[in-house]
């Protein structure tokens, strides 16, 4: 049996990959992705300790499939924001939309 | 060594990471260095493993628990048994080669190390597919054939028609995977578990209850087993969810031969005969199964019949023997379908890459109507496709002929001699078609652009070697492992894996039956060279003569408008009507509001410059004299107020730490 701790480090290296993405990454659909490695981190920690707690029930689990039903709803919205970004843009990438800036 | 069944695919999946991760950047031309031996190293496990299940031996190992979610229980495992070896031998070998052939095909493509990436990656999931020893683990292989199909048929991403295809299969493909998982959903509920072993024991024990009449009169194992073959449909590219095979040709032609001719497309097969004492279980669904084989062999064969797009010509005829494979599963030869499954691997994949060398010899042109009189100056390559053409067409004593005639002769035996007059049929044509593309391909004049014919060259080492690979096999294949009839090598070493055949019934007619679909294949061929070698101007004639059923076939009988025209254009009626509720019952509430809002604001709004607007200036003035410094923290950019919001965090988290 793999011990808790490994996935728990997994889980906390790929929410690490997804937040250092999302921060410096200039290009909306990187960005997205990046998102969701963090949300996928969070997947991977459910399961392990849904799995590892004693007594534990299928809470875990069962949040995991509506993290993933979220983050597909999620891509979908996010996609479609980038699509419209593009066609009034003729770019994604962020530094270069600044309507809300000072 | 047995045990080391994993090493099969996990050699491919090493080489998709290798090449993933430094292809691109580091290993560039030389991608096949890493690719081709593993996909080599995997065919030499797999011929190891394969002399101890001939010996006997069969495993069914459990790696490790991959899904546990209260009673419901999925491991990661494998299981060697017959009908898996059958599949991993084909899937390894025919893949090997192909990867040898892909060297010379897709040198110079700046794409060259994602090729190879994907193509390891189709291998993993394929070899997944057919050793898994449960249905969970089998689908996820069988979504990862599917997604790799869709990165390779769209792998020139460029082109729109390549990415448009890749949509449509994946598209189409999805269609049947719902009712694939639906099928599991109640295989699940039914038995408890989805571990091949565990079901196929518990068929006896539950047998009253899965026969019972449940759901609408029919019993759960046909609901199961009809949900599954929607699946097989789709994949397999049965009628009526074919259309996405013959658009799959938009990608390299290694891909056409190796995904949508030898392997990835006969999933569906290897479900179905994997699934056979279920299958035996529900004579509906396999009625069904065998009906829609047939039709789906003989409507495949007419279309190939005058499409002039020489890959085109190769998917359907490659839909067209699909269907005979299940019209022999249909009929209970399980055996017989796996044997044209592998015989076919072998003909199919050579005449792709026959078609392939032709294709890279004219620098890309597929029209048969620019080609001919190419076997003087591509000689190998016309001969091999001729054995390749020959053994589809189901010539003695090449592969084709053994397969094809049991499952025949299985379809008559049975008594379904309306079926069997369909296969004959679709036999008849099968001979005609692959006749005349030999000759359009390789005699008479050459019909396209006379100056750079005059520097064609033959397939280079890398694509010879694997198209002499594969024309031996399909000499030697058939009636090695065919030999005699019903009784070969396949069908004793496929028994223990499968449900029984039902017995045949005449064996004296076996002869006869072998004789007449001999006659019609030679009928075929004779036709074939009738019309496209003698005389070349009579097709022409005849297709004047009977335009309106010629231009019929030509389109395909319709079946892409008529698709277009109730899903595609549905779902854009569809998502159009949602598109003006929008705009205006969503957008009218809102301008509604804004309506009142403004009416309500005018009102106010003497009162609010009068009155308020003097208080507010003078603190406006205050507060802009304070902000003006602190304006430029409004940047705009998402990811600074994310920072902050991280840094924030990280803060009084250790603050709360430390106090």
């Amino acid at each position: 049996m793999i011990p808790l701790s490994y996935y728990l480090t997994l889980g906390a290296l790929l929410f690490g990959v997804g937040m250092f993405g999302a921060l410096t990454r200039r290009n909306a659909i990187a960005i997205l992705m990046a998102v969701e490695l963090m949300l996928n981190a969070v997947n991977v920690n459910f399961i392990a300790l849904s799995r590892y707690l004693p007594n534990s029930t299928l809470d875990g689990q069962v949040f995991a499939i509506f993290v993933i039903t979220v983050a597909a709803a999620e891509a979908a919205v996010g996609l479609a924001i980038v699509l419209g970004l593009y066609r009034n843009f003729k770019t994604v990438n962020v530094d270069e939309i600044n309507l809300m800036k000072w | 060594m047995m045990e080391y069944i994993w090493l099969v695919p996990a050699f491919p999946l090493v080489g998709v990471v290798i090449n993933g991760l430094f292809g691109r950047s580091y290993l560039r031309e030389r991608a096949h260095l890493v690719a081709v031996p593993a996909a080599g190293l995997s065919f030499l496990v797999a011929l190891l493993i394969a002399l101890e299940v001939v010996a006997g031996r069969t495993l069914d190992l459990h790696l490790y628990p991959w899904i546990v979610a209260g009673h419901f229980q999925v491991p990661i495992g494998f299981l060697v048994d017959p009908l898996a070896t059958v599949m991993m031998l084909t899937v390894t070998f025919v893949g090997l080669l192909i990867h040898i052939y892909s060297i010379g095909y897709m040198h110079g493509d700046p794409g060259y190390p994602r090729f190879f990436a994907y193509l390891n990656l189709f291998m993993f999931s394929m070899l997944i597919l057919v050793l898994a020893n449960n249905y969970l683990f089998m689908f996820l292989g069988w979504e990862g054939v599917g997604l790799c199909s869709y990165l390779l048929i769209g792998f020139w991403y460029e082109k729109k028609a390549a990415t448009d295809a890749g949509n449509k299969a994946f598209l189409v493909n999805r269609v049947g995977d719902a009712g694939f998982l639906l099928g599991l959903f109640l295989l699940w509920t039914t038995c408890g578990t989805l571990e091949y072993g565990a079901i196929f024991a518990q068929t006896a024990t539950l047998q009253a209850s899965l026969t019972a009449p449940a759901v609408g009169g029919v019993s759960l194992v046909t609901w199961i087993t009809l949900l599954l073959f929607i699946g097989a449909m789709g994949k397999s590219a049965q009628l009526p969810l074919y259309v996405w095979l013959p658009d799959a040709m938009e990608g390299p032609t290694p891909v056409s031969a190796l995904i949508h001719a030898a392997t990835m497309v006969t999933a569906g097969v290897y479900m179905v005969a994997r699934s056979s004492p279920l299958y035996s279980l529900a004579p509906p669904t396999l009625e069904l199964v065998a009906t829609i084989g047939a039709l789906t062999a003989l409507f495949a064969a007419t279309i190939a019949c005058v499409q002039t797009d020489i890959k085109r010509v190769i998917a359907y005829s490659t839909i067209s023997q699909l269907g005979y494979m299940f019209l022999g599963a249909g009929v209970g030869a399980y055996a017989s379908g796996i044997f044209h499954l592998a015989t076919h691997a072998f003909f199919k994949a050579l005449l792709f890459l026959g078609a392939g060398a032709v294709i890279h010899a004219l620098h890309g042109e597929q029209d048969l109507q620019r080609m001919g009189g190419l076997r003087r100056p591509l000689k190998l390559t016309a001969y091999t496709f001729l054995i390749g053409a020959a053994a589809n067409a189901g010539v003695f004593p090449l592969a084709g002929f053994w397969s094809k005639d049991e499952i025949l002769f299985a379809a008559f035996t049975t008594g379904h001699y309306g079926l069997w007059a369909l296969g004959l049929a679709g036999a008849f044509l099968t001979a005609f078609y692959m006749t005349r593309l030999y000759c359009l391909t390789f005699e008479g004049p050459f019909r396209g652009d006379p100056a750079p014919a005059r520097h064609l060259h033959d397939a280079p080492p890398s694509m010879a070697l694997p198209l002499l690979g594969l024309a031996l096999g399909s000499v030697v294949v058939g009636g090695l492992l065919g030999y005699p009839p019903e009784h070969g090598l396949v069908h004793q070493f496929l028994a223990p894996s499968l449900a029984a055949a039902p017995e045949a019934a005449g064996h004296a007619s076996a002869w006869l039956l072998a004789g007449l679909s001999l006659g019609v294949a030679g009928a075929g061929i004779g036709a074939g060279t009738l019309l496209y070698l003698r005389w070349r101007d009579v097709p022409e004639l005849l297709a004047a003569r009977f335009q309106r059923a010629y231009r019929l076939l030509w389109h395909q009988y319709y079946v892409d408008e008529l698709y277009d025209a109730i899903f595609v254009d549905g779902f854009l009626r569809f998502c159009r009507l949602f598109w003006k509720v929008d705009e205006n019952v969503v957008d009218g509430a809102v301008n509604g509001t804004a309506d009142v809002t403004m009416r309500v604001s005018n009102g106010s709004d003497w009162n609010d410059i009068k009155i308020v607007d003097g208080a507010v200036n003078r603190i406006a003035d205050i507060i802009q004299g304070c902000s003006a410094t602190w304006r430029y923290v409004q940047t705009g950019l998402v990811q600074n107020y994310l920072m902050a919001m991280v840094l924030g965090i990280f803060l009084i988290v250790s603050l709360y730490m430390v106090l």
